[in-house]
């Protein structure tokens, strides 16, 4: 009878979350693998703390569970007056702490890695400013903003009457995105000129607070091409929610040509959108 | 511990009969509990109503409702109200109440300290509230107030900032009282390891208040040096770093999360052997594990900053501390499960929120040991995936170990027993929704939604709708438990001294509701 019950709760929500409009993409309940080695180890690592804590949490429920049952005063049960055990309980402070060891150790090297920002082939500064990104490929004489688009900020005002389902890629979308490069490391200089933003792309496992005075760094190489988006990451006053990312990654022949000609456009239309040093 | 105890005699005279008079002036232990859990529950109402405006915007992708610098007041406002105004409030009013007639004590020790602590709170509570009013609105840079966001707040800053100074003034002041409190009026015969558990959590609550709430104060007066005064502490231009703000923050702010959680486990370590009919498994080590966590709490704070820059060795050093954290904390979550193993086991509610705090608490904790590695918590931070986490602690955590102890003694508060079949309904509404509201979140946050955003792309419109639909059941659900209380206030089956069959402890032997004073002469702790 109650797995009658079930079902029809279960046929319910399932029917509820696939008929809910304005979903444009199917359900992503995982962290994606990424495009780079890195955001795949990040993944791996995600994943084994998932099961190990998932294990951990069903052990913890299965014994109440059985408590509840088998020892329920309703069915007789007579209480045991025991409080304590100490082989037990010493059992239980070193397995945890070995799991510990386990999951630390991975840890500590996919960190290591990611330091390692040594020996990139290009450098990409990021800027953060209320409410977008700035992007200068150092010492290429290239250099742009990166604004929400403008189909995606018409439909977010206030009583907008426009569906964000007609919006193409709703608040994920960017008037100039970055171009990078495929298999090339890429090392990235984050800093502000305002308030503290973060530059976060998932493909890439890079998320990086963006500190005005400052700078941060991260690498990543990325290995297939395609585009990849992100959000700001730190909340930046008003319009946080809406200065996405959008990296477009090219083959590192087409990025090059990419890079040419951004580079003559800039420089036949000084000033055009060049960003000032920000110090 | 106790077997009998010499309850009141009768030279007691009541409360100051005057209506107004005495609840201000009252310096009673048993009447500022009162008013320290009847503040917290108006809170409650008052921040969750905040938290529906949120869930509300957020049921669509697009902007329906509010603009997005409400948006944002509405998130600070949220936080900073439910933290300071409903969960620390809610466990100094249980100390207030339950210390002294735990610890066989006529009263707190330091009784007119007591009643400025709750009404230099109240005063606090109002100040930051009214922001709200001010041009401009209230504070909109997040609880945690970073520089150099919350440096744009307008008018509303010094006002937030002499709240913050006010509410560290009661928090410290309540807890010089509590240690006072544990330290000198301890019945004869109970040495501090014969003390409750819950007397426990509190001393070391206490100790913890003492030592951050004055680093929260030297931040926020560094915020407003550097607003006001022309210094530069956060201020990269002249030679500051807003990384610096952070540390200090989160020096607080670490140690402020166990101040969150410790009476909820003192509370839970009442509840759970009183319906096993079994005593508390292993209560030393439980004892140990809660000054484990105090003492690590101290050193973990930048886990809360992993994406900030830091070098690499203390990346490494926090995400190893903060994983520690793990074996004290499961210490006390398997004790509990041994508490309930081979035990006799009822399930009234305050039992049914017990369980389901350790069961809750540990889906909480497990995420919180997945956010301690600093590489994956690059994909986790500032992410639904957070709100999720501190959600299960905090929200569910602290919040269902004071309803079940609001359950547990509300007989002996009282003198009658609440409705227990509306305490049932209110338990599974409340956990139903409660799940619905925050599991979602942690899919949210790994598909990639970041936090503190009013409006969202499309993917992650589905955990966003089912959040909004729990989070409106689970605030209809409190006006039930709102009933629940006032209704066993008015009137119910008489309860005796010690309605719970299993509860041991020095309240148990007073009658229901005790006396205006009671253990005016100590009682001896017999072995």
């Amino acid at each position: 009878m109650w797995k009658q019950n079930l079902r029809a709760i279960s046929a319910i929500l399932i029917i509820w979350l696939l008929a809910v409009p304005a979903l444009a993409a199917p359900l992503e309940f995982n962290m994606p693998k990424g495009v780079t080695e890195i955001s795949r180890d990040v993944y791996d690592l995600h994943m084994l703390t998932f099961w190990i804590c998932t294990v951990i949490g069903a052990v913890v429920f299965l014994v109440m569970m059985y408590s509840m049952i088998r020892f329920r005063k309703s069915a007789g049960a007579v209480p045991a007056q025991f409080h304590h055990n100490t082989a037990v309980e010493v059992v239980w402070t070193v397995i945890p702490f070995i799991i510990l060891v386990v999951m630390a150790a991975p840890s500590g090297k996919v960190l290591i890695q990611m330091y390692d920002t040594s020996d990139a082939e290009l450098t990409v500064k990021v800027t953060g400013y209320q409410w977008k990104w700035g992007y200068e490929y150092l010492d290429k004489g290239v250099s742009f903003f990166s604004t929400l688009d403008s189909a995606s900020n018409q439909a977010r005002q206030l009583d907008s009457g426009i569906d964000p389902a007609t919006v193409d890629h709703y608040l994920l979308n960017v008037d100039k995105p970055l171009v990078l490069p495929v298999g090339v490391k890429v090392r990235f200089l984050f800093t502000a000129s305002d308030v503290i933003h973060a530059w976060w792309v998932p493909a890439f496992a890079i998320k990086k607070d963006a500190i005005p005075g400052t700078f941060t760094e991260a690498w990543a190489k990325i290995d297939e091409p395609g585009t990849y988006r992100g959000q700001c990451a730190e909340l930046c006053g008003r319009d946080h929610g809406f200065m996405p990312i959008v990296v477009i990654a090219k083959p590192k022949e087409e990025f090059e040509v990419w890079l040419a000609e951004q580079k003559t456009k800039q420089a036949a239309s000084l000033p055009a959108q060049g960003i000032l040093a920000v110090h | 511990m106790n077997d009998h105890a010499m309850t009141d005699d009768h030279h007691d005279h009541g409360p100051d009969p005057h209506p107004i008079r005495r609840w201000i002036m009252t310096t009673n232990h048993k009447d500022l509990g009162a008013m320290y859990l009847w503040l917290s529950f108006a809170m409650f109402l008052l921040g969750g109503s905040m938290a529906l405006v949120i869930r509300a915007e957020l049921f669509q992708p697009g902007m329906q409702l509010v603009n997005p610098e409400f948006f944002n007041q509405m998130t600070t406002m949220h936080a900073l109200i439910m933290v300071f105004g409903a969960i620390m409030p809610a466990f100094v009013g249980f100390s207030n109440w339950l210390l002294p007639v735990m610890l066989g004590a006529p009263d707190m020790a330091l009784p007119r300290i007591n009643n400025w602590g709750f009404w230099i709170l109240v005063v606090a509570l109002i100040i930051i509230a009214s922001t709200l009013f001010l041009p401009g609105g209230a504070p909109a840079g997040g609880w945690t107030l970073y520089p150099p966001l919350v440096l744009q707040t307008g008018a509303s800053f010094p006002f937030m900032v002499f709240g913050v100074h006010l509410l560290g003034v009661s928090s410290i002041m309540g807890a010089i009282n509590v240690i006072a409190t544990i330290l000198n009026l301890r019945a004869p015969g109970m040495t501090l390891m014969k003390m409750p558990l819950f007397a426990w959590s509190w001393l070391i609550t206490a100790f913890l208040l003492i030592a951050v709430m004055p680093v929260l104060a030297g931040g926020v007066t560094m915020l407003l040096t550097d607003r006001y005064f022309g210094t530069s502490f956060f201020n990269a231009a002249g030679g500051g770093d807003p990384v610096l703000f952070q540390h200090i923050f989160w020096f607080f702010g670490h140690p402020e999360v166990y101040i969150i959680i410790m009476p909820a486990f003192g509370l839970i370590s009442h509840i759970i052997p009183a319906f096993s009919r079994k005593p508390l498994f292993g209560a030393d080590s439980m004892v140990y594990a809660m000054c484990g966590i105090a003492f690590l709490s101290f050193i973990v704070w930048a886990h809360h900053m992993f994406t900030v820059g830091m070098p690499l060795a203390g990346e490494l050093f926090f995400t190893f501390a903060t994983m520690l954290i793990a074996v004290p904390t499961g210490v006390k979550v398997f004790n509990w499960a041994a508490t309930m193993w081979r035990g006799s086991l009822t399930f009234e509610t305050p039992m049914l929120f017990a369980i389901a705090f350790v069961l809750l608490f540990t889906v909480g904790g497990l995420s919180g040991l997945m956010l301690a590695m600093a590489p994956v918590d690059f994909q986790y931070h500032d992410s639904y995936f957070v709100v999720a986490h501190f959600h299960y602690v905090m929200m569910i955590g602290a919040t269902f170990g004071i309803m079940a102890a609001v359950y547990f003694w509300l007989p002996k508060w009282t003198g009658h027993m609440y409705d227990e079949r509306l305490g049932k309904l209110h338990f599974w509404s409340t956990t139903i929704f409660v799940n619905l509201t925050f599991f979602p979140m942690h899919f949210a946050g790994l598909a990639g939604m970041p936090r503190r955003i009013p409006d969202y792309a499309l993917q992650f419109t589905s955990f966003n709708q089912i959040s909004s639909v729990g989070a409106f059941g689970y605030g209809i659900s409190q006006l039930l438990w709102l009933y629940v209380i006032i209704k066993c206030i008015k009137g119910g089956p008489k309860a005796p001294a010690k309605p719970w069959e299993g509860a041991e402890g020095l309240e148990w032997t007073l009658p229901s509701p005790p006396p205006y004073h009671s253990f005016t002469t100590p009682p001896v702790i017999h072995h």
